[in-house]
């Protein structure tokens, strides 16, 4: 059984009560009232207002206002309409959806019925990634009770609605978590992300007008919903509201999930929530937003966690995922590390995305051997600004932000490997 | 025919679910693995012939996916995540020492075909790190004694 999180709000307050992942448990503490209330007393624009004055912003990684997206969606149009719920979670140093799909299932279910009325979609379809067994049977137990006691299929709570949900396991590939790539999966393709325009709005799921939304987002619904958008943004800060669930990982007393307002300090939760260094080391930097967001160095870490104070330092919330790297961290090593993930993820339509994500890795391992030159670094910042906003999917860009902004923050330390011939940091994690 | 009836059916149901066809392959797929371990040339013929593509359509998505196999494999899969985060909490070392361990070198299978042992990206536990994904099951927060038990606990 995955641990609660350590600190707690409105999503996870109920996730360590036994019977709270059950529907009968979720009734019990107020459960499909705000699906039961947008279905029966709200009009769809209404829903679609109200989630867009709560200023919800997507919790997958862009951070797209949520409300907007359902607003795309054609609303004289014969054809049927999709929604599907991405729960790949792939991106490194991320592990909110995981639990709240085992824990949540229910939550995430009403947020999805909720989207469902507002954009008159029939069916949605919940793309879990291949690895996540267990939370995979979470989310089927869940549909089956919600479908035996009406909440899903012909006549929803009574009303003729009608909506059903099914899942789809992944089957291990990062890519499938960009929101064409999956739709492709969808499909029954290799996971290749797609031009766009068209926008899934138009042309999604099996060709039909598709609005795709994290597990986090929909979970975030009921909520808005059933309080209203002035309580909703009485959490964060003015252009950022609400919670999210902050995972922490790496060099930290306490790693584990954190549900706090967006824009609470970095500082706050590295040193106060996650207990800070162990052994009374420092730290070096922080990866604020998941692996494919800039690493942020020690000195700034009094940045609140809210997208409009993190674009000033060139970084981004991403998916809240929060990686503490020490003083020993070699931070060579560590690009090795991401380049090579994306080297080893990229789906290869692009040529600079499959050419440059090879080369980044193949330069920055030659420079933790000792082999490389000072020129070396140059070629690397230079591949990895010709691989931005250039290619199919904004993969390429997340494989070239990370190393940009390890170059832009910890230069010296690919400047020592060269001059020493060696990596100066023996005391480093493993490669 | 080497997919069996009971899978077969299990497909056609699957199948019913989605708007087109072909939205049931993977699920078909996995339905497949599930009994006979990997996709077989003759399993991806019958498949094609159950989803009117052809034979090289299923194979492209078999080999696309890293969940997906076209050859026998061992009977458990073990996998260390070596992502950042876990590589941060030791991931590394631990499984250098679960290669020693079982005596083989990742990626890669034990003699008597009960263990492969391979690295995996980032497997959404980061905060439980160092974890190993054992067939469908997590084991996080490892240390390496806990790691070897869990591995002598396979059986053939
Ligand atoms: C390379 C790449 C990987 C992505 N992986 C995920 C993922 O695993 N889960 C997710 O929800 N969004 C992921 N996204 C973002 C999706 O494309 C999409 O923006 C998101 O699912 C929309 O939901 P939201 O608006 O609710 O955030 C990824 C994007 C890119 C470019
Ligand atoms: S940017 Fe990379 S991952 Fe995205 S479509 Fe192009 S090659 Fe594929």
């Amino acid at each position: 059984m995955l641990e609660s999180p350590y600190v707690t709000q409105y999503l996870t307050e109920h996730f360590s009560e036994a019977d709270y992942p059950t529907l009968e448990g979720y009734e019990r503490r107020g459960g499909y009232r705000a699906a039961r209330k947008a279905i029966t007393e709200m009009a769809p624009d209404e829903v679609i207002e109200t989630v867009k004055t709560a200023g919800l912003q997507g919790r997958g990684g862009a951070g797209f206002s949520a409300g907007l997206k359902w607003s795309f969606m054609p609303k004289d149009d014969e054809r049927p309409k999709y929604l599907v719920c991405n729960a790949d979670e792939s991106e490194p140093g991320s592990f909110k959806d995981r639990i709240l799909l085992e824990r949540g299932a229910h939550q995430m279910l009403e947020g999805i019925l909720i989207a469902a009325w507002a954009t008159g979609a029939c069916a949605t379809f919940i793309y879990i990634r291949g690895e996540y067994a267990y939370p995979a049977v979470q989310v089927e137990r869940a549909i089956a009770e919600a479908y035996a006691k009406g909440y899903l299929g012909e006549n929803v709570m009574g009303t003729g609605f009608r909506h059903d949900v099914q899942v789809t396991r992944g089957a291990g590939a990062y890519i499938c978590g960009e929101e064409t790539g999956l739709l492709e999966s969808l499909e029954g393709k290799k996971g290749q992300p797609r031009k766009k325009p068209p926008f899934p709005a138009q042309y999604g799921a099996f060709g039909m007008p598709t609005t795709v939304n994290n597990v986090e987002t929909f979970s975030h619904v009921p909520h808005i919903i059933g309080k209203g958008a002035d309580w909703f943004r009485g959490f964060g800060t003015e252009k950022s509201p609400g919670t999210t669930i902050f995972g922490v990982s790496g060099h930290v007393v306490r790693p584990g999930l954190y549900e706090l307002p967006l824009g609470t300090p970095l500082s706050e939760i590295v040193f106060e929530h996650a207990g800070g260094i162990p052994g009374g080391r420092k730290v070096k930097g922080v990866i604020p937003g998941g692996m494919s967001m800039p690493i942020l160095p020690a000195g700034q870490l009094d940045v609140p966690m809210a997208n409009e104070f993190l674009r000033e330092r060139k970084t981004m919330l991403g998916t809240g995922g929060v990686m503490v790297m020490d003083e020993t961290t070699c931070m060579v090593r560590a690009a090795s590390v991401i380049s090579y993930f994306f080297r080893d993820e990229s789906c290869g339509q692009c040529t600079q995305c499959r050419e440059g994500t090879g080369w980044m890795h193949k330069i920055i391992e030659r420079i933790e051997r000792g082999a490389g030159e000072e020129e070396d670094i140059d070629v690397l910042g230079d591949v990895a600004g010709k691989m931005e906003a250039k290619t199919i999917c904004a993969f390429a860009d997340a494989a070239a932000w990370p190393i940009q902004g390890l170059l832009r923050h910890f230069r010296d330390d690919f400047v020592e490997h060269v001059r020493q011939r060696k990596c100066p940091f023996p005391g480093s994690f493993e490669l | 025919m080497v997919i069996s009836d009971e899978t077969r059916s299990k497909i056609e149901e699957a199948i019913s679910k989605y708007p087109q066809k072909r939205g049931a392959l993977l699920p078909a797929i996995h339905l497949v693995q599930a009994d006979c371990g990997h996709v077989s040339k003759e399993c991806a013929a019958e498949l094609a012939e159950i989803f009117e593509i052809l034979p090289i359509q299923v194979m492209e998505v078999v080999s696309f996916y890293n969940m997906f196999f076209d050859s026998p494999q061992a009977k458990h899969h073990v996998y260390v995540c070596t992502n950042l985060p876990c590589s941060l909490r030791g991931s590394r070392s631990l499984l250098s020492q679960l290669e020693s361990h079982l005596g083989v070198t990742a990626p890669g299978a034990t003699e008597d075909g009960r263990i492969f042992l391979g690295h995996e990206e980032c497997l959404g536990a980061c905060g439980y790190a160092p974890m190993m994904r054992v067939d469908d099951e997590y084991h996080e927060d490892l240390d390496v004694e806990k790691a070897k038990q869990i591995l002598d606990s396979l059986g053939k």
